[in-house]
């Protein structure tokens, strides 16, 4: 009996743990979403549009990854908007994002009116995925294809070094 | 003075650089791309279109998928106005393995497609046109051969669900023309899969 209840204690623990780092993904329409795009503080923002069947896209995911690694203690936050869409996408993504160890913070654009919000995230940028913009405060850089590492180090140090 | 003069030169030549593909009112040239069914087919063969509705698109894009049965809606409905759609899968196969013409010629048996589906093979046509993405339309009018870019974009302002379509953009350009009036809109930006290309 005693030895049930310990298991019982440990697999509550597991699941426990599992579910904190497990990350929330949360879905917006293009009006909730654009204050991500305009923050005025001293953080440099790494914005990626993506999505899971986009395969330049899911190349790219682990350059930003270690950009969110190397740059912790930096002032730098990495969000990657998905623009997945079909059945059940918060789980799909949620398993996804496991797999491929991507721990930076994911948020989902379902706003279908595309249109109406893609000149909004950057002037230049013609809705083909992916896409990047590396913002801070209204220093703007959008990258409208693949990324590589090299390029995002260069564009958040410009960013970075800036005189505010 | 003399820096800034080619600094502004660099400046120009970088966005000609940038300003690739065709523009609305723009002339566009003809083309010659085999079809799933083997032959190749041109603008010029068809001589009583009034115009084109030029799609590229593909096989393994989502946005694309989420449009085939659109597209078809489409095509049956202009295809007899003098407005057929011609549709082109500009993806390099080897980087896309679902885009071979194998495939693609799977694909347009499973959905029936009721225009033909032309390969870029060489990419040089998606370059020219300046499509970016799939799915990206380009509206053509014919003048006997001589065709003239009407409006370039999107098909309709909901990706996702066909039903919750309020402003159908290739639809209203296309009625507009066939009436000899300019389309209200003439470019939308369309949410696509970036075309692929390895240079």
């Amino acid at each position: 009996m005693k030895f049930r209840y310990q298991l019982l204690l440990l697999a509550s623990l597991i699941v426990s743990i599992k579910s904190v780092r497990a990350q929330e993904i949360k879905s917006h329409n293009f009006n909730e979403l654009e204050p991500i795009l305009h923050y005025q503080n001293d953080t440099t923002y790494v914005i990626n549009f993506w999505a899971m069947w986009c395969k330049p896209c899911v190349e790219e995911l682990p350059e930003f990854e270690d950009i969110r690694k190397d740059y912790t203690d930096k002032k730098v936050k990495v969000i990657l908007v998905s623009l997945d869409f079909g059945k059940n996408t918060e789980d799909r993504l949620a398993g996804f994002l496991k797999k491929k160890n991507i721990n930076a913070e994911v948020v989902l654009l379902d706003d279908p009116d595309a249109d109406n919000w893609i000149g909004k995230v950057a002037k230049d940028w013609d809705g083909a995925l992916p896409a990047t913009l590396i913002y801070k405060k209204d220093e703007r850089i959008v990258f409208t294809r693949q990324i590589s590492y090299d390029e995002l180090v260069r564009s958040i140090d410009k960013l970075n070094n800036q005189a505010n | 003075m003399k820096k800034i003069l080619i600094l502004g030169l660099f400046i120009l030549a970088a966005m000609g650089i940038q300003a690739q593909g065709y523009q609305i009112g723009d002339e566009a040239k003809d083309f010659k791309l085999k079809n799933v069914d083997g032959k190749q087919i041109s603008l010029a063969d068809y001589k009583d279109a009034k115009g084109f509705i030029v799609i590229f698109t593909c096989n393994h894009c989502p946005y694309a998928v989420a449009y085939e049965d659109r597209i078809i809606e489409i095509d049956k409905k202009y295809k007899e106005k003098g407005f057929p759609v011609i549709a082109i899968n500009p993806n390099d196969p080897e980087l896309y393995e679902s885009d071979s013409f194998d495939n693609m010629i799977v694909r347009a048996k499973e959905k029936g497609f009721t225009f033909p589906y032309l390969m870029d093979e060489t990419q040089e046509v998606f370059k020219r046109f300046g499509a970016t993405k799939t799915p990206h339309v380009f509206i053509l009018s014919n003048k006997s051969g001589e065709y003239t870019v009407e409006y370039i974009g999107a098909i309709d302002n909901n990706y996702k669900d066909a039903s919750q379509v309020t402003s159908r953009y290739v639809e209203d350009a296309v009625d507009a023309l066939l009436q000899n009036k300019k389309p209200e809109i003439t470019s939308t930006k369309a949410i696509g899969c970036g075309i692929k290309t390895k240079g």
